[in-house]
């Protein structure tokens, strides 16, 4: 019983670690409302769509940015898909990168552009870790036999 | 002569006597005999004689004396007896008509001698009918000339033809010498000659107005003589003639004021002019009264005919007055109107120049916040973070003031929690005063309710603004917020005396005041403060400055919410209290029509969940697609997933009841989507209702979605709930009224 508390008390803290650092905002509870019985592993799937979009828009960037000369346009399309994308599961602080971002494309310019894909790959790859780790937590939770707790 | 029947000698002694008788009778019977045939002739001859009977008894009279006389020669030598029967009969006869005719006489001859008076009676009457009808003509001569003078003078509005109209009529008619019109002058107390018959042009003759000569013709309205000597009837300097009668007359100067709309012209006027006629010296004509009359007349009508010139020229005057005025008018309307446009375009420029760099710094803080900091540097990071925002927020008002002025702005009523206005509020301004060691308080009076309707954005920029302000100006001590419905007898405020704000059921008067310490104003520079850009003297040795748009921009949105607002203020280091009062209407009892939905409804309104309810949702970005598609699943629905326009309009049925759209589709394609829809459905009834998604939902996007036929845009990020009452409202009334 201790454990289950413990792992419990542990994921809580993550999760609110993970809000509180920006990471996720309100849309990700909403998602997390989302899940039932019917519908068990809703979050994850959601989640998992997220990663590998972001994957392919975040290459798509670079290759986009490694080309001369830049379409910016292109490159705008890209941010705003990641951007809703983002904005969807609550990815706060990817989402907000791609506000940046979406603004150094209007103005065309290449530097900005840069420095806000490799701000883009951070995040992505922050958020990513963060998430993965809070699924372990969940499954174990569940192996666990206790139940996920709702914020 | 005797007759005797005795023998008598032949001729006697006395025979020359005799002869002569004999010769006498005969002619007196010669006589007798002719006098009725002359008498008979003439009467033949007239028709009109009435006494005929009487003429025929008296020819028979004369013609009996006549034969008596006649057989009277025979008696003067023997004669028989016959002759002496005969001389009997005749005389008798004559003697019987003679009496006749005496006796006739007398009734006849008083009638023929009162023939005689009444012939001489109505040749009296013939006499003066003949004067008569001699005044009668000469009347209407006079009239016809009047008539024709009036004509011309008044077939003019020139003066001065009226003027010399009357002048040369006036002499043809009365045949005069010299006419002469004497005007006064502009300080009236001369009389200028203004026109005259003979001298076209006359100069320089004034006479002073006071002479009693002009005094008794201007007291009457009568036409008077005066003396040829009197000053002016002397119109020829050098005097070659004889001048006639003389005659003046007034002619009153009316003015328009004298017309009054329903009465005669009043002619109790001061200003006359004089007329003076001169007549010929040799005039045999008499100046009868009918021809001073005639005088009087003209110079009435003249009077009048020169008003309406003088009207006439008035309006003249007038009308090219306006003229000029609209010419004028219309410059500086097109200057402003220019000025304008060129403010707008600045302020439009200036707009997005400044907005680029403050979305860099604020795009930049915020990552910035995210970074590892010490306490001390996240604090600074999130003061810079606000005051950008704060930044950008100035930078919108200026568009907003812009927009204000032109009257274009309106409010986005909608209704919000009160309660929590205020407290986010405090929440903002407490990093600051805890920076600058001040204290902030907030009383909210427990009648206050806790939702309102009005424009939340723009009254928590109000807010904003005040305390801002008051925090800016206040070194030490604090600020307190406190905030009451305002009651009858305390919305009338001394300062604010022209303000009249009635309560109602539907609303009710919020009164906030903000109180600091700090350094106070003049009172004297308290209008300034709501002017933009003004900056005052004391003002402006302060920190950062306190003019700019903020208290300007306040009142107008505080008038905008039909209230009120004002600083007072005890004097410098004295600190200020600034004071507001807006009209702010109460929910649920409000008349307003179009109602928008509030955040949180109270669930027996709306529906939970919507089993079997078919929904479309088109959305190209995968995992958006997913997340509203699993909120739609838990509300219930049954969605099917499209991820372009060509395979919505392709999957699309009546059987859908609401179809989705994500607006983040690049391109017009979802507009497009809308108004195939349109075209595919005819019938109302089997259309989906078409709802558009947008993260991004300002009035240019509600507006074109609206335009081309959408029933409604709800702003991402959707929660279940805001999802719940979505569908909810289609289906009760088929339409979103307000984007969510």
């Amino acid at each position: 019983m201790d454990v289950i508390i413990q792992l419990q008390r542990q994921l809580s803290d993550y999760t609110n670690s993970l809000y509180r650092e920006g990471f996720l905002d309100d849309q990700f509870k909403q998602l997390q409302q989302l899940q039932d019985e019917s519908n068990p592993d809703f979050v994850v799937e959601v989640v998992y769509l997220f990663f590998e979009d972001s994957e392919r828009l975040i290459s798509e960037l670079a290759k986009t940015l490694s080309q001369q000369p830049m379409d910016f346009k292109k490159m705008d399309a890209h941010v705003h898909q990641l951007k809703g994308s983002s904005s969807s599961i609550g990815a706060q602080r990817v989402q907000k990168v791609c506000i940046a971002f979406r603004n150094y494309c209007e103005e065309q310019n290449i530097d900005g552009c840069l420095k806000c894909l490799q701000l883009l790959r951070n995040e992505y790859t922050l958020v990513k870790n963060r998430l993965e780790t809070m699924f372990k937590m969940e499954k174990q939770v569940l192996g666990a036999g206790g139940s996920i707790p709702l914020n | 002569m005797e007759s005797c029947n005795c023998i008598e000698p032949q001729w006697p002694a006395d025979e020359l006597l005799m002869r002569y008788q004999y010769i006498s009778d005969f002619f007196i019977a010669l006589a007798y005999f002719s006098i009725p045939l002359e008498l008979i002739y003439f009467v033949k001859k007239s028709a009109v004689f009435p006494y005929r009977w009487v003429l025929v008894q008296f020819g028979a009279f004369i013609v009996l004396c006549g034969a008596t006389h006649l057989i009277n020669l025979w008696t003067f030598t023997m004669h028989s007896r016959t002759v002496a029967v005969v001389m009997t009969t005749a005389k008798v006869l004559t003697a019987v008509v003679s009496c006749a005719t005496a006796l006739m006489l007398v009734h006849i001859i008083p009638d023929s001698l009162s023939v005689k008076t009444r012939e001489l009676f109505l040749k009296n009457k013939a006499a003066e009918l003949d004067r008569e009808m001699g005044l009668i003509r000469t009347q209407e001569e006079t009239g016809r000339h009047v008539r024709m003078l009036t004509h011309e003078i008044r077939s003019t509005l020139d003066r001065h033809t009226i003027l010399k109209t009357t002048l040369a009529e006036l002499s043809r008619t009365l045949a005069l010498e010299e006419c002469a019109l004497w005007m006064p002058t502009r300080s009236g107390v001369e009389l200028q000659l203004s026109y005259t018959l003979r001298l076209p042009n006359p100069v320089g003759f004034t006479v002073p107005i006071l002479l009693p000569v002009i005094n008794q013709v201007f007291s009457t309205n009568r036409a008077v003589k005066i003396s040829p000597n009197s000053p002016v009837a002397r119109l020829r300097p050098t005097g070659k003639y004889m001048p006639g009668e003389v005659v003046a007359v007034r002619v009153p100067l009316l003015h328009l004021s004298n017309f009054q709309i329903n009465d005669w012209p009043e002619l109790s006027t001061k200003r006359y002019a004089l007329m003076v006629l001169m007549l010929p010296s040799d005039s045999a004509r008499q100046r009868h009264v009918h021809e001073l009359e005639l005088v009087e007349v003209v110079a009435d009508q003249v009077a009048v005919a020169l008003s309406h010139a003088a009207i006439l020229e008035e309006s003249m005057r007038a009308r090219d007055l306006l003229m000029d005025q609209n010419v004028a008018l219309d410059l500086a309307r097109r200057e402003a109107e220019t000025a304008i446009r060129a403010r707008n375009d600045f302020l439009a420029v200036m707009n997005h120049e400044m907005r680029t760099p403050t979305h860099a710094i604020i795009a930049l803080s915020s990552l910035l916040q995210e970074t590892e900091l010490t306490p001390e540097q996240r604090l600074m990071v999130e003061t810079i973070l606000k005051s950008s925002n704060l930044l950008a927020t100035l930078i919108n008002d200026v568009l907003d003031l812009s927009r204000l002025e032109d009257g274009s702005l309106q409010l986005d009523i909608a209704t919000f929690n009160l309660h929590s206005l205020f407290r986010e509020v405090l929440n903002l301004i407490k990093p600051i005063t805890s920076v600058k060691r001040l204290f902030a308080t907030l009383s909210l009076a427990p009648d206050i309710p806790e939702y309102a309707i009005s424009d939340e954005k723009r009254l928590m920029q109000i807010m904003l603004n005040v305390v801002g302000n008051a925090v800016k100006f206040t070194k030490e001590g604090g600020i307190s917020i406190t905030a009451f419905v305002a009651k009858s007898d305390s919305l009338r405020d001394p300062r604010a005396p022209e303000f009249f704000p009635v309560p109602s059921d539907s609303h009710f008067y919020l009164r906030v005041q903000v109180k600091d310490s700090g350094s106070g104003i003049n009172p004297q520079d308290i209008p300034q403060l709501f002017t933009k850009f003004a900056q005052s003297q004391t003002l402006a040795t302060r920190n950062s400055g306190g003019g700019g748009l903020g208290l300007a921009i306040c009142k107008r949105f505080v008038n905008l919410m039909e209230g009120q607002i004002w600083l007072e203020s005890d004097g410098l280091g004295k600190g200020c209290t600034a004071i507001f009062m807006i009209k702010l209407g109460i929910p649920g009892r409000s008349s307003e029509a179009k109602l928008p939905l509030v955040s949180r409804v109270p669930a027996d309104h709306v529906q939970t969940t919507f089993p079997g309810l078919k929904v479309l949702l088109m959305d190209d970005n995968g995992v958006s697609r997913m997340v509203t598609k699993g909120l739609l699943l838990q509300l219930g629905c049954e969605v099917t997933t499209v991820s372009a326009g060509d395979e919505c309009l392709r999957v699309i049925s009546n059987e859908h009841r609401v179809a989705f759209m994500d607006v983040s589709i690049p391109g017009k394609d979802i507009y497009e989507v809308a108004v195939r829809i349109h075209e595919k459905f005819s019938k109302r009834l089997d259309r989906p209702l078409i709802i558009a998604l947008t993260a991004n939902a300002d009035r240019v996007m509600k507006e074109n979605c609206l335009r081309v036929g959408m029933d409604g845009v709800v702003q991402k990020p959707i929660s279940v709930d805001k999802m719940r009452s979505v569908l909810s409202e289609l289906l009760d009334h088929g339409v979103l009224l307000e984007a969510q």
